[in-house]
């Protein structure tokens, strides 16, 4: 269900590396945990945020939550086809539902965060 | 100490129909079955069906009953006739709202319907005010009542062939003791999603048998299990006010657009010096719907602002299945209540333009009797 290749934040966001850059979503427990996403809120092309910064927000039918960027970096490319259809990110939440590459500042970020593994573990957990 | 969550008869229904549960007013209660959009959806286009057994009932009887509601209660319980229900609220004497909830007058006896958060405070001032009138009674028969909802333009359709009742020629805000599914209930054409639809209220120990025969004899129409986060989303696009939220015991019903139920042709009753009042100069602020112009989706206690300046709040703001976008109620000073005013919606630190619209945000085609 988690895919090996990423990483993972308590507050369900996934994180994969492909050399400098960094893909980041929401997991499929977090999706599932909102119901059906109506909203997302993403930042602009050059923002740059600090790890487990709020970098923008998704809303369900049910409710708003933060997104916090599990690294450092700067924002290159957003995932502009959720503005206009956000089910995507129910549909998809790993592969097409994902929200932006960041170009990361600081890559030893990444070994603070969760395996798939681990994960999986917090999820059953919580 | 923890209080366990009680469970409706119907929890382990709800559990086998795959329901996310939640707590909600001492309740554990289905939140959704499926997705909330559809189902939601399957109300405004077929029919939905909902456990509504967490609710509060009171009987109130007695010779002074009619009294008691009166002084009680805002609206006018006089107008009723047996078989017929009103929308009412339980004031406070300073015109803030105790709790809203439907009286419904019956051959016998009167049945007035509560919040679920709020029945134990509602029977505690229902009984103070109570004191006034010693032949008045009121019963808390919550424990013994049961309630389903069915709700949509099929419900009628779904309903008739269980029961002997001519829904036909049972009007809106109607009710009859009848038979449902060859047990006896009370059914009444109320509800709380802006759609036509029937509540049946019946004994806990029959709510299962209820729930299945009209569920198994609904879903080839459509009928399909609601949970609480759409009848949410239901409500808001008819404006029709939940407590917490639009009316507290910090709002008046006159500023809550609830003034209809308000009536000052009869005695004296709670609370009816301060609403004489609002309703005589007007309220300072009002109850609004908007829409998003900007981008974002309002929740409830963001702050709206108005040229800059913080002059209201949110009281409830969702996605609106029906209309595909954002809306939302709250309050600003009645100046800045007319359609068409912009306002911004304070959504996560960041103000969002709004517009003040038309409420309802949807209203059904009615039909003879709906």
């Amino acid at each position: 269900m988690n895919p090996e290749d990423c990483r993972y934040t308590h507050e369900h966001e996934w994180v994969r590396v492909d050399g400098e850059l960094a893909t980041v979503g929401i997991t499929h427990h977090a999706q599932d945990q909102l119901g059906d996403v109506v909203y997302v809120d993403l930042p602009e092309v050059g923002a740059t945020f600090n790890q487990n910064q709020p970098f923008g927000s998704i809303d369900s039918v049910k409710t708003a939550s933060d997104l916090f960027s599990p690294i450092s970096g700067e924002v290159v490319e957003v995932n502009g086809t959720l503005v206009n259809d956000p089910a995507i990110v129910n549909a998809d939440p790993f592969g097409e539902g994902w929200m932006i590459r960041v170009r990361q500042s600081d890559p030893a970020e990444i070994d603070s965060l969760m395996t798939a593994d681990q994960y999986a573990e917090y999820t059953r957990e919580a | 100490m923890q209080t366990a969550m009680r469970r409706t008869p119907l929890f382990a229904t709800h559990q086998k129909l795959g329901a996310r549960m939640v707590p909600f007013a001492g309740w554990t209660m289905p939140v959704q079955y499926t997705k909330v959009i559809n189902e939601h959806r399957a109300v405004r286009s077929t029919a939905g069906l909902f456990d509504l057994s967490h609710m509060g009932e009171f009987e109130i009887c007695g010779a002074q009953a009619l009294a008691f509601l009166n002084f009680a209660l805002t609206n006018d319980a006089g107008k009723l006739e047996p078989g017929t229900a009103q929308y009412t609220l339980i004031p406070y004497t300073d015109g803030t709202i105790v709790d809203d909830a439907i009286l419904y007058r019956l051959d016998d006896r009167y049945l007035l319907v509560v919040n679920a958060s709020n029945v134990e405070k509602d029977l505690d001032w229902l009984q103070h005010q109570a004191l006034g009138f010693p032949t008045a009674e009121i019963r808390d028969v919550s424990a013994e009542t049961t309630l389903i909802a069915i709700q949509g333009p099929f419900s009628e359709a779904v309903l008739q062939p269980m029961t002997d009742a001519d829904l036909k020629a049972l009007g809106y805000y109607h009710a009859v003791e009848t038979r449902v599914c060859g047990v006896p209930a009370l059914l009444a054409r109320t509800g709380y999603t802006g759609e036509d639809g029937f509540e049946i209220f019946a004994t806990p120990g029959d709510a299962t048998h209820v729930w299945h025969t009209v569920l198994t004899a609904g879903e080839p129409l459509g009928l399909t299990p609601v949970g609480l986060a759409a009848r949410d989303t239901l409500r808001l696009e008819a404006k029709m006010a939940l407590y917490g939220h639009e009316i507290s015991d910090q709002t008046n019903p006159i500023e809550a657009g609830l003034g209809w139920a308000v009536s000052l042709d009869k005695g004296d009753f709670v609370g009816r010096e301060a609403l004489e009042r609002e309703k005589r100069l007007g309220p300072a602020r009002k109850l609004i719907g908007f829409e998003m112009i900007e981008r974002g989706v309002p929740r409830a206690e963001q702050p709206i602002f108005k040229d800059g300046a913080h002059v209201g709040f949110v009281t409830s703001g969702t996605y609106s299945p029906t209309l595909d976008k954002p809306i939302g109620l709250g309050y600003v000073p009645a100046r800045f209540s007319r359609q068409e005013t912009e306002i911004d919606i304070l959504i996560r630190d960041r103000p969002v333009r709004a517009r003040v619209v038309r409420t309802p945000f949807y209203k059904r085609e009615r039909g003879a009797n709906t």
